[in-house]
């Protein structure tokens, strides 16, 4: 079917860390689901019986991706791109609402969430045109058509609505970065999260006095035998301070009171401990849920299938978004540090991976690749242990779920089948 | 640098992710939390608790079924709610608001709508159940009173409170605990083990079926039935005996040191604490400050014993070999304390230890509290010999018994007198009350009737108890070692003799009892109040010891009756009325025994009270 020399050349580590992570989760969706009526682990009307149908479906797709020619996603990037752009669009007229988002196709067997696909399209598509012979990322021009690609897509998501998956999109410009827009962009984007999430916290003016210290002490420091640029630092400190100044009304007139209710737990705006409790039991009943869940696991875990909590179903949406909590509780801090260590493996072998590229396009795919799991990773369990505000994305390969199970298989395995063509090209 | 830009940040949040779950699975996780587990229910199966018997098999306390009406407030339909109400005896608003506040409690939870119907109520109610949907009746088990004495000696049971469940991890909130008494004592014999079925639950707190197949899951183990001491019918007749008057009685049998009967005045219905009455009327019986009729006296109250002690000083002075039985002492209706004269009432003249005991001399027992002294070259010294002595009886201290309370009395010894009047301030004539058992000696009525048992055996005692037989299981061995007094045996017989003439010639002679020897005391106690701050004198209270038969003594009593003026009045004829009834079954003096049944002292007690002006120790009979 396929030459031996992809089944030679394929990188075979990241086969078993990406088996290790499907099959344990599959068995913690088996667990979160499992009810004692029930014997065969192939009933399809049962949730885990679905998952390893899915997990079936993904292998076959990894076959034929594999048996096509390598040129292939490259080649025709473009089209998929604009497939993907026509199937989110369908949505607005024959999406299938599920739980208030209309993200779904409703293909009878099961619910096709295209936004699964066109995130590997999206990349594919980013990694294509950054690659061109004629892009060149230092012109304003270029940059901004390679935003666009991103922002299209994530344009039409937010109203399905679907904050979290349209949230994955803009983690695909970090590609941007590693091929050589300015780190500027991003320091800009990380100090206004900074000051979003400070002012949340403080207020403006205390964020202003902090800022005016922290601008003089840096000047102080560098001994300044040069001129203090009066003007741009000036303007920059205006800027904040107009920017602080609007979180509030962003915060308080843009924002619905579910999101100022997840922030402000987050942020542990509520300083009276006995309503921040109450907060925790009613508006944050999932985040206290899952990280009860999780630390009643303790070191060593219930063991499998005896979590109480998983079977008591105390956790919302345990087997989807919050699939980490029964590896907390049912395998302990044992099991969760593994699940850590493994994707922590993944992630880094497939930046080794894309570092060894010499294509320009399969080095960017990979970036896209490594950008869309790692938000992922980081956005998932970050929230279900309660670091991070309520923002409902599955963790790959891990969470139930036939699109995303599908997609990211798909995601990783055009990645590894260009991998293995990496000797013979010489762009 | 680009490069390892991104490698870094995948590490960093490894890191992050790794410490916060260190912090969730390994800091903030407490094993305890597996069984305060939200998701898993413990339901408990309780046994009945045991039964206890008087010591001849008679039945004390039972259980009685009482049934709690409960609702399921989501489960209940429309209902025709006169009807329903007419049969729980409630009115419809009082019927709503409870509907409500189980409502606001849980709707998917039971909650108690009428708690501890009796069965008469439960009959008319159970056949039309079935109509009201959501409603069904709980089962459970109270305490059943086959007598309506021995109150204090049972005890009652109560809810466990914070503090209980503080110190006992079995208790979990809402169950019952022996509170006095017997229950408190047995405690654990009586009430058994419960089991527990833990139960898996989900988010909405329904039943997923057992947690782990029920492997953690006990069986109860049933309370075991006891047989206490008392003997119910003297038991009974004691507290008859009783009516409107305080103190406490307390008989022994001196072969075993089993506590026969303990009798406390006032006392109460033990069925008034149980039931839907039970808080009502355990409020009245608490706030009772004057008459405290759940305060026993006949462990707790610490008089002055009284006369009954001379027999202790005469035992002494005869074990110290500074008296013989002959020894002779003149009485001058009365004697002196330096230049001060202290009365006697037994009329004066020679007085040798008989007596001198059967005559209640106060000038005899002077002298031989003095000659004990006299003997050691120190106060001190004296102090020392005649407290061990005294302590050897089981007085001064606690008893050890297996009662739920107690008081240890009184025997002072050189460091109290040394506290009150300064070292070496003080001799024996500042002490001289103590021979007469005035002063500031005490002793509770248990602690007199177990050394009128140890006079009775001659020189040795069991430590008073009240439990006879765990079902299968023999009692402790402390309580069948005899205890023995510093007192030699043949120094008993002259005192035994002298508390026999107490009822041939003496102070209780006309309340002999034919048929019966008794050898006993008679005690009459000066005592005081504060009234607005005043030290008033109040009517004597009426002591008494007793033991019979003097031969093979079956019974050793110790009455106490506060304000009953001298000893052979009120707590004489008691006494002897006991001794008759344990004896030989039934009373042959009908007219003393009613005169007992009815006599009161309730103007005594309401003298102080009154806030008038009042005589004591009067005459009227």
């Amino acid at each position: 079917m396929f030459g031996k020399s992809v089944l030679k050349r394929i990188d075979w580590f990241t086969i078993l860390l990406y088996v290790l992570l499907a099959g344990i989760g599959w068995i913690n969706i088996y667990s979160s689901t499992y009810s004692e009526n029930t014997s065969s682990i192939f009933d399809f009307s049962q949730l885990y019986g679905k998952q390893l149908f899915f997990i079936g479906v993904s292998f076959v797709a990894i076959v034929v991706i594999l048996a096509l020619e390598t040129s292939f996603f490259e080649r025709f990037s473009s089209v998929l791109y604009v497939i993907g752009l026509i199937s989110l669009l369908g949505l607005f007229v024959f999406g299938k609402t599920v739980a208030g988002a209309t993200s779904w196709y409703n293909l009878g067997f099961f619910n096709l969430q295209p936004s699964e696909f066109v995130k590997i399209v999206t990349a594919l598509a980013l990694a294509k045109y950054l690659s061109d012979i004629q892009t060149d990322i230092n012109r304003r021009k270029d940059q901004l058509y390679a935003f666009l690609i991103v922002l299209i897509p994530t344009i039409l998501i937010v109203p399905q609505p679907d904050p979290g998956s349209a949230l994955v999109f803009l983690a695909l410009l970090f590609v941007l970065f590693r091929e050589g827009v300015p780190l500027f962009y991003l320091v800009i984007a990380f100090l206004m999260v900074l000051i979003f999430v400070t002012t949340l916290m403080f207020g403006t003016i205390w964020v202003g006095i902090a800022l005016g210290l922290i601008i003089i002490l840096f000047f102080l420091l560098k001994k300044t035998s040069f001129k203090v640029p009066i003007l741009p630092v000036a303007s920059f400190f205006v800027i904040a301070i107009v920017f602080s100044l609007s979180v509030n009304f962003v915060f308080n007139s843009v924002f619905e009171q579910r999101h100022r209710d997840r922030f402000g737990l987050w942020l542990r705006l509520e300083k009276d401990p006995k309503k921040l409790e109450e907060i925790r039991k009613t508006i944050g009943y999932n985040t206290h849920q899952s990280e009860k869940a999780i630390e009643s696991g303790g070191f060593f875990g219930k063991g499998f299938l005896e979590g109480t909590r998983t079977k008591g179903g105390f956790v919302p949406e345990q087997h989807s978004d919050y699939i980490f909590t029964t590896v907390g509780e049912e395998w302990g801090f044992v099991g969760t540090v593994t699940i850590i260590i493994l994707f922590t493996l993944l992630l880094l072998r497939l930046v080794h991976i894309a570092e060894r590229q010499k294509s320009a396009f399969n080095r960017m795919y990979g970036y896209g690749v490594i950008s869309i799991l790692l938000i992922h990773y980081f956005i998932n369990i970050g929230m279900v242990i309660g670091i991070l505000p309520t923002i409902g994305i599955p963790l790959p390969f891990f969470s139930y779920g036939g699109s995303s199970m599908l997609g990211f298989s798909i995601l990783l395995f055009i990645f590894l089948k260009l991998d293995t063509n990496r000797l013979n090209e010489w762009h | 640098m680009k490069k390892f830009l991104l490698s870094s940040i995948i590490i960093i949040i490894g890191i992050i992710f790794v410490g916060r779950l260190s912090y969730l699975q390994i800091f903030k996780f407490s094993p305890s939390q597996v069984i305060e587990d939200t998701a898993v229910k413990a339901i408990y199966d309780y046994p009945e608790r045991g039964y206890i018997y008087d010591r001849n098999g008679k039945l004390l306390v039972a259980n009685q079924p009482a049934y709690d009406v409960m609702v399921i407030p989501r489960e209940v339909k429309p209902l025709d709610t006169l009807e329903f109400c007419t049969l729980l005896g409630l009115d419809k608003d009082q019927f709503i608001k409870k509907l409500k506040k189980a409502r606001i409690y849980s709707p998917r939870l039971p909650s108690v709508v009428v708690p501890q119907l009796s069965k008469k109520d439960y009959a008319r109610l159970q056949e039309k159940m079935r109509k009201y949907e959501g409603f069904y009746i709980q089962k459970r088990s109270l305490r059943d009173y086959a007598t309506i004495s021995a109150a204090n000696v049972l005890g009652y049971i109560s809810e466990v409170n914070d503090r209980d469940l503080e110190k006992n991890p079995y208790y979990i909130a809402g169950e019952l605990t022996g509170r006095t008494g017997v229950e408190k004592q047995y405690e654990e014999t009586l009430r058994g083990k419960k089991g527990v079925q833990y139960i898996q639950k989900d988010r909405f707190n329904r039943d997923l079926g057992p947690f782990k197949e029920g492997k953690h899951d006990t069986l109860p183990v049933q309370g075991k039935d006891i047989h206490i001491t008392i003997d119910k019918i003297l038991q009974e007749y004691g507290e008859k005996l009783m009516n409107g008057k305080r103190g406490g009685i307390v008989a022994i049998e001196p072969s075993s040191g089993e506590i026969l009967a303990m009798i406390s005045g006032p006392s109460y219905d033990p069925s008034l604490l149980v039931g839907r009455e039970r808080s009502k009327n355990y409020s009245k019986l608490y706030y009772d400050s004057i008459a405290k009729p759940t305060w026993d006296r006949s462990v707790l109250a610490q008089p002055s014993p009284g006369s009954p002690f001379k027999t202790l000083n005469a035992l002494i002075a005869l074990q110290e070999g500074v008296m013989t039985t002959k020894t002779k002492v003149r009485c001058y209706n009365g004697f002196y304390v330096g230049s001060i004269k202290r009365g006697c009432h037994c009329g004066g003249g020679m007085r040798d230890m008989n007596s001198g005991i059967y005559k209640s001399c106060n000038a005899y027992f002077a002298h031989t509290f003095r000659k004990i002294y006299d003997k050691y070259p120190t106060t001190d010294e004296g102090m020392d010999v005649w407290e061990k002595h005294m302590k050897s009886f089981g007085l001064g201290g606690y008893l050890g018994s297996d009662l739920y309370t107690g008081s240890p009395g009184r025997i002072p010894g050189k460091a109290y007198y040394d506290r009150i009047y300064g070292d070496n301030r003080w001799s024996s004539s500042f002490i001289i009350s103590n021979s007469i058992g005035q002063g500031e000696v005490a002793a509770t009525p248990i602690q007199l009737a177990n050394m009128t048992a140890a006079i009775a055996n001659k020189g040795y005692f069991y430590t008073p108890h009240i439990i006879k037989e765990i079902a299968g299981t023999s009692i402790e061995s402390k309580f069948t070692q005899r205890k023995y007094t510093t007192i030699d045996k043949e120094h008993f017989e002259p005192i035994i003799e002298g508390m026999a003439n107490v009822y041939k010639y003496g102070t209780a002679k006309w309340i002999q009892v034919k048929g019966i020897d008794i050898a006993g005391k008679t005690g009459t106690v000066e005592n005081f109040t504060k009234i607005d701050g005043v030290r008033t004198q109040l009517t004597d209270h009426s002591v008494f010891i007793a033991f019979a038969p003097v031969e093979n003594p079956k019974i050793a009593i110790a009455v106490y009756i506060e304000n009953g003026y001298f000893g052979g009045r009120y707590a004489g004829h008691i006494a002897s009325l006991l001794i008759e009834k344990y004896l030989k079954g039934e009373i042959t003096r009908k007219d003393l025994e009613q005169r007992m049944l009815e006599k009161t002292l309730e103007h005594e007690y309401a003298k102080p009270h009154s806030g008038e002006p009042f005589k004591i120790n009067e005459y009227v009979w």
